[in-house]
């Protein structure tokens, strides 16, 4: 059964004149790891914010739990965890300490935290660094940690901001299979990400968001079959003839100016005739990806 | 509300006494470089200083005035530079904030963690002082609730501090502006009855004068009529400042 464990009604927010966020409607399913992609400013970090009672709305319902969180932020904020994109590691306490103390907050009988704290760093394969501190850990480690202490309230809905931005190839794989087998467990996930690859593999559905609005919502794959087609060929100095031609069969494309990009259900038969009749030095057909949908729907500006 | 406030305290305790060697050790020993300096050395070109109706010896005079200056530098200090420390680099509160704690609580288990330092720090001065029987008990045992109520006070005014300063930097302003004038001039090396009119006024306005006039009580065992008076300076600076810090730190913390 469809059980919604967030529901977001035209949910708003801003600041003086910036609006941050803008009359947003989400909904995300229990069980569901649910992703918010979007570029820098997009209002990812200030949605999820707005959720675990950061930032209060400017307007509109927002519900976790069936819970309206400007009213139960404490009752809410007792049943999630939350993984900031800041480092917020303790580095006055051990790692063990860490996450005891945390479950103090909640309010977590001692002997129970202790149990509990064992066991998540184990299964974040930490258990060898209980008594360190963050100061001398990795990225992936610290990271790690984050992970384990948003879980020792066991709650049922993980919230997590960029779990993996600055991370090297192995942790953010260490930490996508914990992820995968939290999510195996039956967890309700949230997270945002820049990473178009992160999103591919691990969520159900995402929301693309741009300037404070949605732009899509859905299953990965579904957005790129809807958005750019099965392939991408790519061409590199593309030739004039080459841009009437696809100018004239009417195809999907973007102009890079020094690279084409041609959307759509290709077939060899297309990409042989293409690549023989119009790029001597060859050009590539690929799976289309998420970050191709990404691109063309928030442009290739730069954010800053 | 208040098991928040309890869960803030422990964390701040957890870590004092992972560093208790460390911690404890400014509190003895300054007292006694103060009482070696001013005690012994001014003493002998000072002698006696008039108190009330007679005079006493010098270094009785100052020996409450130090636990007084303890009593606000532990706690001040403790809410500025050690709070935002947790607050701006190691964003411990960021990390409150997402468990069910409210930000009322970690402000003011920060503030109550100030004024249990405060006590800390009186508790051990208190030692070296009884040592050089310079308390008088029973009275001197209410130094540590006086410690409690002076530490709140400082604290949250401290606290007040740390919500509004951009940088750590900034701090030195109020301890500039503020905790250096008050320990130079509230009554604590030298008596406030033989000044002109307008410096004893402006003494009167510090917290820290009101301070040092409970500490000399409880320390000599004989209370002045001024007690209430400056017992509730004390308060009113915590009802002031205190409802303040959660005002200037909710609007830091929540946006």
């Amino acid at each position: 059964m469809w059980e919604p464990i967030v529901e977001a009604l035209q949910i708003s927010k801003t600041y003086g004149e910036l609006v941050a966020v803008a009359e947003v409607s989400f909904a995300i399913a229990r069980g569901e790891c649910f992703g918010s992609l979007g570029p820098n400013g997009a209002g990812k970090t200030t949605t999820i914010r707005m959720i675990y009672g950061f930032s209060p709305l400017t307007a509109g319902v927002l519900k976790v739990f069936g819970l309206d969180v400007s009213r139960h932020a404490r009752a809410i904020k007792a049943r999630i965890g939350v993984c900031q994109q800041d480092n917020t590691i303790d580095p006055d306490l051990t790692i063990i300490q860490n996450l005891t103390v945390f479950a103090r907050y909640f309010n977590i009988p001692r002997p129970l935290a202790v149990r509990k704290a064992d066991e998540l760093l184990r299964f974040m394969s930490l258990d060898h660094r209980s008594h360190s501190r963050a100061l001398e850990l990795s990225g992936g480690m610290v990271r790690r940690i984050v992970l384990a202490r948003a879980l020792i309230n066991q709650p049922e809905l993980l919230i997590l901001d960029e779990p993996t931005t600055g991370l090297g190839p192995q942790s953010r794989h260490q930490v996508w299979e914990r992820l995968d087998s939290l999510r195996r467990q039956g967890l309700s996930i949230l997270l945002t990400t820049h990473y178009m690859d992160e999103a591919s593999r691990l969520c159900d559905r995402i929301i693309i968001m741009d300037q404070g609005r949605i732009l899509v919502q859905g299953k990965p794959s579904e957005l790129i079959r809807e958005h750019i087609g099965k392939d991408v060929l790519e061409i590199s100095s593309p030739a004039t003839d080459l841009r009437a031609y696809i100018h004239l069969q009417k195809m999907a494309f973007e102009d890079l100016g020094d690279r084409l990009l041609v959307y759509g259900d290709h077939d060899d038969h297309l990409y042989r005739y293409i690549s023989n009749r119009f790029c001597p030095e060859g050009c590539v057909m690929r799976t289309a990806t998420l970050e191709d949908v990404f691109l063309k729907l928030t442009g290739r500006g730069l954010r800053e | 509300m208040s098991m928040g406030i309890l869960r803030v305290w422990q964390r701040n305790l957890d870590v004092y006494r992972q560093n208790w060697k460390i911690s404890f050790m400014p509190p003895l020993l300054e007292p006694l470089l103060y009482l070696a300096a001013f005690g012994v050395g001014l003493s002998g070109l000072i002698g006696e200083v008039p108190y009330g109706a007679g005079k006493i010896s010098y270094l009785t005079f100052i020996a409450p005035a130090l636990l007084a200056i303890n009593i606000m530098n532990n706690a001040f200090f403790e809410n500025t530079y050690a709070s935002f420390v947790r607050m701006y680099y190691q964003k411990t509160f960021a990390a409150m904030m997402a468990t069910p704690l409210s930000v009322e609580e970690i402000i003011t288990g920060e503030i109550v963690w100030g004024a249990t330092k405060s006590v800390i720090a009186t508790a051990i001065m208190m030692v070296i002082l009884t040592i050089f029987n310079l308390i008088h008990y029973p009275t001197g045992l209410l130094l540590i609730p006086l410690a409690f109520c002076g530490g709140f006070a400082f604290g949250s005014m401290g606290m007040y501090f740390t919500g509004i300063v951009f940088h750590i930097e900034l701090f030195n302003l109020p301890f500039f502006l503020f905790i250096t004038p008050m320990f130079l001039f509230s009554g604590t090396f030298f008596p406030l009855e033989g000044m002109p009119p307008w410096p004893q006024m402006l003494a009167t306005a510090l917290p820290l004068t009101h301070l040092v006039d409970l500490t000399r009580g409880l320390c000599y065992g004989s209370f002045a009529k001024s007690v209430p008076l400056a017992l509730g300076y004390v308060l009113l600076f915590s009802l002031i400042f205190y409802p303040l810090a959660l005002i200037k730190m909710r609007r830091r913390l929540i946006k």
